[in-house]
């Protein structure tokens, strides 16, 4: 298991040193610092193996985490480790940077003797370790509330503890897509997938059993199946959704390649009878990932036109589309042009927002606040080379940014129902919210 | 902290401080202190006022306390039993979280003293009412168990922790199994983990209700588990499968590998296994939206994955394009993912990307983009068209490094297309001035000697690279030579001078022995047969294959048991960079037999696993079915019952006299006895490995020769026993005149009145006569030595045949041969001294005295391990009575102990003793009416062989010096890894003594020369024999890929 925690700034000085194993010395911090931090070339591969010692290292913001370890360990339980703990470093003090390590090293020395214990990874939800590991110090607990606060550390429900109250309950959904796209010069569309996330907002009293319905094309035609033959309700996981189309099912549904959840989530449950049930932790946390990969519509299109003129000349064109209900707004546009590195001047005319040259980044940054469904923008470069530089320029992908207000991927909440028996609120008491939101990810054109 | 300088005063000031009255001032002192230890500055001066700290009821206080506790007591173990009061305290106080806190820093203090105070607080936090404590608790017995192994067995926390998997908290349950996975791995021997159906239920049923950790921990321990049957897994499966769907990568990731090691155990054509496929593929694609670091470790298991079984992500191409911001070992990983799965049908799409990415920054990225089109071509005949343009547009590029490495890959697509693309020569020779790295160097020289013929100009631009010659890399001198050998084949007349310089240049100005040894062999080749010379030089070469880097299929199976974890990560097993304790090898679990589809390999597999440290190292008898039998093909799992082909090879005399080399063989022979006992260390060490299934069961074949031979007797001469007529098998030359320079020596052996007798024939075949004839024995296995010295009537006249007795007794000195049974033999006469080899019948040196008493046999047929035992059938054909079979296996000293009727069986249980005292065992099962006669052998395997390799008769590093070939008079090339020490490969086919062994110049073919006359090809991957010559009388001593 994990020998050995170590935190180091930008220059290689140790800020957080926690050793587990007795396997692990004083020198393994040296050695990582000599061979990674201080390397000549950079090292290419996230887990090192020096001196039969294995090191797993990320850098945020110029600092270095580094996880050591001498046993034959589970890699990818180390790297979600290590991300755990910087999710869990950053809700208690914001970014990760050198100051925030240095005045926080008393309580990141306490978080790393609670979240990992001999080097096995213990309870790390940050809801629960807020309620015992505090800047301020322990509070004087009464007897009641230690062992309702172990019982969330070890509990079945480690994530959310008893005696909750709000006077209003309310809930918040956002269903958060990341459109990702590989376009060729041509518009030919190489790839692209839907990230989707849904972030639930949760102010429930008590200990309340939700129920989270989507529109998936398994579950929309489980539904009508068993409405249409109601005698067979068990059979859905085996039954591969395109032999049942249903004329409602095909509209609405879509197609989720593969989906993950929050632990939260009875994942049992979920195989057998494919509902989404959970006891939601409280206050903000993602409920579910998903991906999609059919019937995408992309909100936006790039059309690229790029000319050399000579060594010394470029001529780029740019026209973007929106392709979507023209009543929607997107927003925050951003499209960025890579230009060469020996660019001297640039040229630029634009239809619509503002463009500019920026030489310290290499690229044309074109902005729009924003742009209405079923429209064209164009822009239009000149870009003056200096003619020194051999290098061939290979064309970096022409990217774009954008927020549309709908799901890309189709992907529409049914429903969300609250069920909370001890405490006496229905589910028509519950205020609820639902929210879309389309971003891109990496939305690339190749030019 | 960097106020921390004046070391003296700080520390001193520190004191003061810690012992303030002011909780406060305490705290920020305390701080001070984490902190400058922290940094490596060494604070243990401290101590006493630290420890004094401790009382103070606060718990934040109270943490750093121990942090400091933790660091220092190893330094201080007198001043840490301070301590022990305190922790006692606190592992009584009422707040659980103060109660565990004590437990687990106890836990990690190593300090003797300590560890005594820590049994009894362990055992009431085992019990605690509080799940908080419980978890803590477990995981304390691991560390105390990392302490002091001895402790944890006698104070029974073993048993206290086994009932923690019971506990009702799901959390307790998840530790529990980390601390018990932890110490089973430590002490394998013990069994202290013992997963069964029960245990398996509990861990499943907390697997639903833990933190994500903990289910890791329990799919790790999970896929240790071996189900009984095929349900069993089958329902674990079913158990497992959700988890595919948790967030946390860990999760999915074991998931996977429990459902990769079951999946063996399924059938592989149920719709259950579709299923399964169809719901593996997503959540590893999902993977690749994680981290870049997890994506690594995702792309690295999905490789190991594809490689296994590849249909799971058949269909998921697109998502290993890269991406133009994935870090570069996202980017290189991907690539390689996607040549996996490239096939007809997607090629276009891939090919369109490869080339995009070539054009990319980075320069190994786009190297091995480059490459990879070359592989497509290979791959994909369709696209082999496409991607020879694609190419060649590449290197008009004339970016130095895209196009060295294309003129590599060209040269591969070369070999697997031969004639086909060479109209692209001319575009090659162009960029021949910008190549300077050795292996495109190389490349482009093969290119030119292979294809001499079409290039004009090829003596010029060989001799082009000629006048730097010294300069060169190893790999393109070598390449030169030969190419240079090649033209001269191909245009003698106008390159005779060319030759000569080169070999002139090898032979005598350069210190590499490979080298000049290739040099010395090409001379000789040309001088003396230049006919001879153009069928090796110029033969038709193998095509390559078209996978490639494909790891080793056992080394595979080893690392889809660790999928997730680092070995997957570096594709490497643990034991490699793992290190010290002992670790046990994981494999994916067999298939069992009662599914029909490997009835026949129950045997062996028992003879797999059984892999004892004492094997023996024979595979005698291998060359001769090499045509015949594709017998490495099927090696990791054997597919077709290798006894079959013993039957055949019975009976086979290897007597070779090398007419022009003689005294070479006799220094040969004479150093062999000298290397047999001065392997290399790495040798040693490796001994112990599998090798080759095949090997483990030479014994058997020894004895199914003999009872071959009765075969033979019984039904083929029909010879009848009776009286005391003794199996004796005919005589046979053993030596021929033309060798013996007109002596024809032939014999055979036998057993007579409790002696074994050497019957020889000696004829004079020459002109004149021959006398002083002596005869001596070379050491061998069973110390046979002659008793008197050879009585021949001398002289003997030309076309005398005198035949002679000599009797041979067992006291001589013993040493292993190869086989078993070989005997090597001198004979003298006035003329010259000849040597032969030949093969003892084992059944000569059977016993009289091999009787047993039943009780012993008894114990004795118990006591050895099935794994010694081998099955073997025979025919009965003359269908001879029990009776008659039993007298007649008496007379050669096959005994009879008892004979039973088991289900109208006749069973006969037989024992023999060899003169080296060790005991066959023998289980003769006969049913009446059938002829056939199925019995087992069993024998103290271990006793009876010394397993020590042959003499290694060379050892020769591979091109990139990643690999280390061995030939060794073991008759068996062998693969290895010297940097994992680790045998890779072994591959068979010579009947004697492999002399040298050379691997081709991309390390897809070996080639090999031995005593036996024979030339091999062997392919590397799939150890298959691709061309044989034996076409050369003498020995090759040297054998060089061209």
């Amino acid at each position: 298991m994990i020998g050995g925690v170590f935190i180091y700034n930008h220059k290689g000085e140790v800020l957080i040193s926690r050793v587990y194993r007795d396997d692990i010395g004083r020198n393994a911090v040296d050695a990582f610092r000599v061979n990674v931090i201080h390397a000549r070339q950079q090292s290419r591969f996230p887990v090192v193996n020096i001196a039969r010692t294995s090191f797993f290292y990320t850098k945020r913001s110029n600092i270095w985490l580094c996880a050591v370890a001498k046993q034959n360990i589970n890699a990818a339980m180390v790297f979600e480790f290590l991300n755990k703990m910087i999710e869990i470093m950053q809700s208690y003090f914001g970014k990760i940077s050198e100051e925030n390590v240095k005045n926080n090293f008393v309580l990141i020395y306490e978080l790393l003797d609670e979240i990992l214990d001999f080097g096995y990874p213990q309870n790390s939800d940050t809801g629960v370790l807020k309620s015992f590991i505090t800047q301020q110090g322990v509070r004087p607990v009464t007897r009641e509330e230690q062992t309702n606060v172990t019982s969330a550390v070890t509990g079945q429900i480690g994530w959310r503890r008893e005696g909750i109250k709000y006077r209003r309950n309310e809930l918040f959904l956002d269903v958060i897509e990341s459109v990702n796209l590989l376009m060729s010069q041509q518009g030919q569309v190489l790839s692209t997938h839907v990230a989707g996330r849904i972030v639930m907002k949760s102010y429930l009293s008590g200990m309340p059993e939700c129920k989270f319905g989507i529109n998936d094309k398994i579950t929309v035609e489980n539904r009508t199946k068993n409405q249409l033959e109601s005698t067979n309700p068990n059979n859905n996981s085996t039954t591969n959704g395109s032999t049942y189309p249903s004329s409602t099912a095909a509209k609405t549904a879509i197609a989720i390649d593969d989906c993950q959840f929050h632990q939260c989530v009875k994942l049992s449950k979920f195989e057998s009878e494919h509902s989404i049930s959970f006891i939601p932790p409280d206050g903000e946390f993602e409920l579910m990932r998903y991906r999609t990969t059919k019937d995408i519509s992309l909100p936006f299109r790039v059309i690229p036109l790029v000319r050399e003129i000579g060594r010394t000349k470029m001529e780029v064109k740019i026209v973007v589309k929106s392709n979507f209900k023209p009543t929607l707004i997107g927003q925050k546009i951003e499209i960025r042009i890579p230009t060469p590195p020996n660019t001297c001047d640039v040229q630029l005319l634009c239809m619509k927002g503002k463009a500019k040259h920026k030489s310290s980044e290499n690229a044309i940054v074109w902005k729009m606040k924003r742009m209405g469904g079923m429209k064209e923008s164009q822009l239009s470069a000149e870009i003056e080379l200096l003619p020194n530089d051999k290098k061939k320029w290979n064309r970096p992908p022409i990217s774009m940014n954008f927020e549309v207000p709908f799901a890309p991927s189709g992907f529409k909440v049914r429903y969300l129902k609250v069920f909370e028996h001890k405490l006496n609120y229905s589910d028509s008491d519950t205020i609820k919210w639902v929210r879309y939101i389309g971003k891109s990810g990496l939305y690339e054109t190749r030019s | 902290m960097s106020e921390l300088e004046g070391k003296k005063g700080e520390i001193y000031e520190l004191k003061a401080e810690l012992n303030s009255d002011k909780r406060e001032r305490k705290k920020e002192a305390l701080k001070k202190v984490i902190a400058s230890m922290t940094v490596g500055k060494d604070v243990s001066q401290l101590f006493p006022d630290v420890i004094n700290c401790m009382q103070i009821d606060n718990l934040e206080l109270k943490k750093l306390v121990y942090l400091y506790l933790m660091n220092y007591a190893k330094t201080q173990p007198e001043m840490a039993i301070l301590a022990v009061n305190t922790f006692a305290k606190d592992c009584n106080d009422p707040n659980p979280l103060i109660r565990a806190l004590a437990v687990r820093t106890m836990g990690c203090i190593r300090v003797d003293k300590i560890t005594e105070h820590l049994c009894e607080p362990l055992r009431k936090c085992l019990k605690d009412e509080d799940p908080y404590v419980r978890k803590t608790a477990a995981v304390c017995v691991a560390k105390l168990f990392d302490i002091n192994q001895q402790l944890v067995f006698d104070q029974g926390f073993l048993d206290m922790l086994k009932d923690l998997l019971s506990d009702s908290n799901p959390m307790v349950v998840a530790n529990a199994v980390a601390a018990l996975s932890e110490i089973s791995e430590q002490s394998p021997q013990t069994k202290i983990f013992d997963l069964n159906g029960p245990t398996i239920n509990k861990l499943l049923t907390a697997l639903n209700e833990c933190s994500e950790w903990g289910q890791v921990f329990i799919l790790d321990a999970i896929s240790n588990y071996s189900p009984k049957d095929d349900k069993d897994a089958q329902s674990i499966c079913e158990r497992v499968t959700p988890r595919l769907a948790h967030a946390n990568s860990a999760v999915v990731l074991s998931s996977v590998k429990v459902l990769m090691k079951f999946l063996e155990l399924l059938d592989q054509q149920s719709e259950f296994i579709q299923n399964l496929y169809r719901k593996l593929s997503p959540p590893l694609v999902t993977l690749l939206s994680a981290e870049p670091e997890i994506q690594y470790v995702a792309l690295r298991n999905i490789n190991l994955i594809v490689q296994k079984r590849s249909d799971i992500l058949k269909n998921e191409m697109k998502v290993f394009f890269v991406k133009y911001n994935d870090p570069i070992y996202v980017k290189l990983e991907k690539l390689d993912i996607m040549i996996r799965l490239t096939n007809a049908t997607n090629i276009a799409q891939v090919l369109a990307e490869l080339k995009e990415y070539a054009t990319e920054v980075d320069v190994d990225f786009v190297r091995k983009s480059v490459r990879a089109i070359g592989r497509c071509a290979i791959k994909v005949e369709q696209a082999a068209e496409r991607c020879v343009s694609t190419l060649i547009d590449l290197i008009q590029t004339k970016v130095n490094y895209v196009v060295q490495e294309a003129i590599v890959v060209i040269k591969d697509i070369f070999r697997k297309y031969p004639n086909k693309y060479e109209s692209i020569i001319a575009t090659l020779c162009e960029n021949l001035d910008s190549l300077d790295e050795p292996e495109a160097r190389a490349s482009m020289i093969w290119i030119v000697g292979e294809y001499a013929e079409r290039i004009d100009n090829a003596d010029e631009l060989l001799e082009g690279f000629l006048d730097g010659f010294k300069d060169e890399n190893t790999q393109v001198q070598l390449q030169l030579l030969t190419g240079i050998v090649k033209l001269f084949l191909k245009k003698p007349t106008e390159t005779q001078e060319l030759v000569t310089r080169v070999l002139t240049l090898v032979t005598q100005e350069t210190d590499n022995p490979d080298l000049r040894d290739r040099g010395y062999i090409y001379w000789r080749l040309l001088s003396t047969d230049p006919k001879a010379a153009k069928e090796v030089v110029l033969a038709e070469k193998p095509l390559i294959s078209e996978e490639t880097d494909l790891l080793e299929p056992t080394l595979l199976d080893e690392l889809i048991c660790h999928i997730g974890s680092l070995a997957s990560v570096y594709h490497k097993p643990p034991n490699t960079f793992v290190e010290g304790r002992f670790i046990m090898k994981k494999n994916l679990p067999l298939r069992s037999k009662s599914y029909g589809e490997q009835e026949n390999n129950t045997g062996h597999t028992t003879m797999q696993t059984n892999q004892q440290p004492q094997q023996v190292v024979i595979s005698s008898n291998v060359g001769s079915l090499i045509d015949d039998f594709d017998i490495l093909g099927s090696m990791p799992m054997p597919s077709s019952n290798p006894m079959d082909t013993y039957e055949q090879s019975q009976n086979r005399t290897t007597s070779v006299v090398p007419n022009l080399l003689d005294d070479e063989l006799s220094s040969i022979l004479g150093l062999d006895s000298n290397l047999g006992g001065n392997q290399t260390p790495m040798m040693n060490t490796n001994t112990s490995l599998p090798i080759n299934n095949r090997q483990t069961t030479s014994t058997g074949n020894e004895l199914d020769d003999l009872f071959g031979d009765f075969n033979l007797q019984t039904g083929g001469s029909g010879i009848s026993f009776s009286g005391n007529n003794v199996f004796v098998p005919p005589k046979e030359v053993w030596l021929s005149a033309a060798k013996g320079k007109g002596l024809e020596v032939s014999g055979t052996f036998a057993r007579r009145s409790n002696q074994i007798v050497m019957e020889m024939d000696f004829t004079n075949k020459a002109l004149q006569p021959m006398n002083d004839l002596a005869l001596q024995i070379n050491r061998n296995s069973f110390g046979l030595t002659p008793a008197q010295p050879l009585q021949v009537t001398s002289p003997l006249f030309p076309n005398q045949t005198v035949p002679t007795q000599l009797i041979l007794n067992t006291t001589g000195p013993i040493m292993r041969m190869d086989p078993l049974t070989n005997l090597q033999v001198a004979i003298k006469n006035n003329i010259d001294i000849f040597y032969f080899n030949c093969i003892v019948p084992i059944h000569v040196y059977f016993a009289q005295d091999g009787e047993m008493d039943k009780m012993t046999f008894v114990q004795t047929w118990q006591e050895i391990p099935e794994g010694n035992e081998v099955k073997h059938q025979l025919q009965n054909l003359s269908n001879l009575s029990i009776d008659d079979l039993q007298n007649k296996l008496r007379l050669n000293n096959i005994h009879t102990i008892t004979r039973t009727t088991i289900e109208q069986k006749e069973m006969l249980y037989q024992t023999i003793k060899l003169t080296n005292g060790i005991f066959i065992l023998v289980e003769l099962r006969i049913t009446p009416g059938n002829r056939t006669i199925s019995f087992s052998l069993k024998t103290k395997l271990e006793r009876k062989f010394p397993a020590a390799q042959g003499a290694i008769r060379c050892v020769r590093y591979n091109i990139d010096g990643n690999y280390c070939l061995t030939s060794g008079s073991d008759r068996t090339i062998k693969l290895w890894k010297p940097d994992s020490s680790l045998a890779i490969k072994t591959y068979t086919g010579h009947s004697q003594e492999v002399l040298d062994v050379h691997s081709s110049f991309d390390n897809s073919r070996l080639c090999s020369g031995g005593v036996d006359k024979r030339v091999l090809y062997i392919d590397v991957m799939t150890g298959k024999i691709v061309k044989k010559y034996q076409a050369h009388a003498g020995i090759k001593d040297f054998y060089i890929f061209n």
